[in-house]
């Protein structure tokens, strides 16, 4: 077995297990403690409406905090958009993502994914920077933070040197984008990756909680 | 020609009428032992959580953007003050304690335990500089409730004896007279007799059965006695079957902004029991923030069962009161701005309760820029106007309510909550200020048209 059949074959399957198990451990871990019961008298419904539109609303900056904010929302932005778009739209990912779902979708031209690719870099990069040297980045900065940015990275960059070679082999540098994802999948439900599923949790209790009040959400 | 002495040697970087300021005060109480310490507040943390909670100790993101929601970042740029490092020790012991992974960081020494030295200088983080008002949970984006988290933790400080003294004092005294301020029962029967004289006006106390329990707040009682006169001209205006009582007049909460759920329960259930006695529909709570937090969100959870009463800020009666026509008021001619009290607004629902008095009153109503749910808090509620060693700091987060009062400009600045008021009057006083709060529920029964008063 070469490196590429252990990156697509072995590796692949122990992290999407990994993944998978995780996700659901950290959920059921937070989900499974108990909940006080609520007997205020509410003002409105709250409830499972309240918890999306939460969920929703929470994706845009309140005016008051926009100017303060701008920055690094608008490289989270970016960094967001352009990973999926990047995960998602590139055509050899929906040929893979086509192996085990069985349909396939529209793709990106290679050079609309690789401007994706790199502003999704510049936007990370640009964001170390600020957690760096931000005074309050600074201070509640820890390992998960720099690490999770660190594996986040890998994958992208690893893609992004694909096709400038450097006298690599095509499969040896296909084994290690599929490897750097595998590290991805593996870390993601245990450090702040894990944003990616408990945003819907805490949002959306958050919105039930203070849509029934009739206060800010 | 000036020669230098060359025995001391020459500072020239030091900073003129530079002063090195008083190392910061770490109040203990009782006299456990160092461990007892952590190992209590630790668990009493714990002990309340739920899903919601663990889900936001969980997500966070470190984004650090609720540090520019918070009036005590932005006004000292001490990265300290960042709302979600004031809970650090509390998500280190968490995720090392009861988190879904705590047997990794556990086995790998991932989080350290707490120690007792930090969580003395996480005292000032705590209470000193976190007055509970919730604006930093409306930017996260996470959507985490950190002033919600905040409570949670004072609760484990409080059960480990590591309070500020002043606030653990107020509550005890509170726990033990039924007021913060000591105002016994007599002495509410007496200022409320003295009130009804002064303003003329009808005072029903301790019937037996009313339609209406009214309560107050202690420093209404002691500070702004005519409050209670207001109160009255509008519940009498309104034609409401109503009353005060000696057994429950105490709307305060401090059990609640200290941290000691035992004393919160006992306050609550003071007012529930009287309610109950008299057969009261409906509790009007006076002008305070936190008490509408502590009896119209909590005190049915407090009572483990839904209140057989309804629960109404003042604001939020008078509201009602006039939009049905209830009760009439003439118009004002004066331009108005108003302070929104954190725990009735943003954090309670009741923002539109004010705006809707303030249109029957008819004045020129002037929103502060960025007013309402995300207003700037007073940066004394959360008990910090109790703590006398917070001063200097709550004096210089309040510049940031009067620059957002001045631009205004309007005449007159209103408020409904006592707490608020209180802690403008301070400020007002440090900074020779010219404005001065007024109270919303005073303008209403000073203006009652003609034959409600």
């Amino acid at each position: 077995m070469d490196l590429l059949d252990f990156a697509r074959g072995p590796a692949l399957q122990v992290a999407a297990y990994i993944f998978v198990a995780g996700i659901i451990w950290r959920l059921v871990g937070i989900i499974m403690l108990k909940e006080k019961p609520e007997f205020s008298d509410p003002r409105k419904p709250g409830g499972f409406m309240a918890a999306l539109k939460v969920i929703y609303t929470r994706s845009f900056t309140a005016a008051p905090f926009k100017r303060a904010t701008l920055y690094p929302k608008m490289l989270g932005y970016v960094l967001h958009i352009g990973f999926f778009v990047v995960i998602l739209l590139f055509v050899p990912h929906i040929v893979f993502f086509e192996g085990f779902l069985g349909f396939d979708w529209p793709g990106l031209p290679n050079n609309a994914i690789y401007l994706a690719g790199v502003a999704t870099v510049v936007s990370g990069l640009a964001l170390l920077v600020r957690r760096l040297t931000n005074p309050v980045l600074k201070l509640i900065s820890n390992f998960d933070d720099y690490f999770s940015w660190f594996v986040t990275m890998l994958p992208i960059v690893t893609g992004l040197i694909m096709p400038v070679r450097m006298g690599v082999r095509y499969e040896t540098l296909l084994a290690i984008h599929i490897l750097s994802v595998a590290v991805l999948m593996i870390w993601l439900p245990f450090g702040k990756l894990g944003h990616s599923f408990l945003v819907f949790v805490t949002r959306g209790t958050t919105g039930m909680v203070f849509e029934r009040r009739g206060a800010k959400t | 020609m000036t020669t230098v002495d060359g025995r001391h040697t020459l500072d020239r970087e030091a900073e003129r009428l530079a002063y090195k300021p008083p190392e910061v005060r770490h109040d203990v109480q009782g006299d456990m032992e160092t461990e007892e310490r952590v190992e209590k507040a630790m668990h009493h943390f714990v002990k309340n959580f739920n899903s919601q909670t663990a889900s936001y100790l969980d997500g966070c993101l470190h984004c650090g953007m609720c540090a520019d929601a918070c009036h005590f970042h932005v006004r000292t740029d001490d990265p300290r003050y960042t709302p979600i490092w004031k809970l650090e020790l509390f998500k280190q012991a968490y995720k090392r304690e009861a988190g879904p992974f705590a047997f990794f960081y556990r086995l790998f020494g991932f989080k350290k335990k707490v120690t007792i030295e930090q969580l003395k200088e996480w005292q000032h983080l705590l209470y000193d500089s976190c007055t509970v008002c919730g604006r930093c949970s409306l930017v996260c984006p996470m959507g985490i409730d950190i002033a919600g988290l905040v409570s949670m933790a004072r609760h484990g400080m409080f059960m480990a004896g590591l309070i500020p003294h002043e606030l653990h004092e107020t509550a005890k005294r509170a726990a033990e007279t039924g007021s913060p301020l000591g105002i016994t029962p007599e002495k509410f029967e007496d200022r409320v007799e003295w009130m009804a004289d002064e303003h003329d006006v009808e005072i029903p106390m301790d019937v037996e059965q009313a339609d209406v329990l009214a309560v107050m707040s202690s420093i209404e009682i002691q500070k702004y006695p005519q409050s209670i006169a207001a109160t009255a001209r509008i519940l009498n205006a309104a034609g409401e079957s109503w009353t005060f009582r000696t057994d429950g007049f105490e709307a305060t909460n401090f059990g609640m902004l200290s941290g000691n759920p035992n004393w919160q329960k006992e306050a609550t259930m003071k007012l529930i029991n009287a309610a109950i006695k008299i057969g009261a529909k409906l509790i009007v709570l006076p002008e305070c923030g936190h008490a509408y937090m502590a009896l119209r969100w909590m005190g049915a959870n407090v009572y483990g069962k839904p209140l057989p009463f309804k629960v109404m800020h003042i604001s939020e009666y008078m509201a009602d009161a006039l939009n049905t026509g209830k009760i009439k008021v003439k118009k004002v001619d004066t331009s108005v701005t108003y302070h929104d009290p954190c725990q009735v607004s943003r954090r309670g629902g009741a923002t539109k309760a004010a705006r809707d008095v303030i249109r029957h009153l008819g004045v020129d109503f002037r929103e502060m820029e960025y007013g309402g749910d995300y207003n700037w808090c007073c940066g004394g509620g959360g008990g910090v106007v109790t703590i006398k060693r917070a001063d200097p700091l709550r004096h210089r987060v309040f510049k940031l309510k009067m620059d957002q009062v001045e631009a205004t400009e309007a005449k007159e600045l209103l408020s409904s909550c006592a707490n608020c008021r209180q802690s403008f009057d301070d400020s007002q006083e440090h900074f020779s200020w010219d404005y001065k709060m007024g109270s919303l529920m005073e303008m209403v029964a000073e203006n009652l048209e003609e034959g409600q008063s």
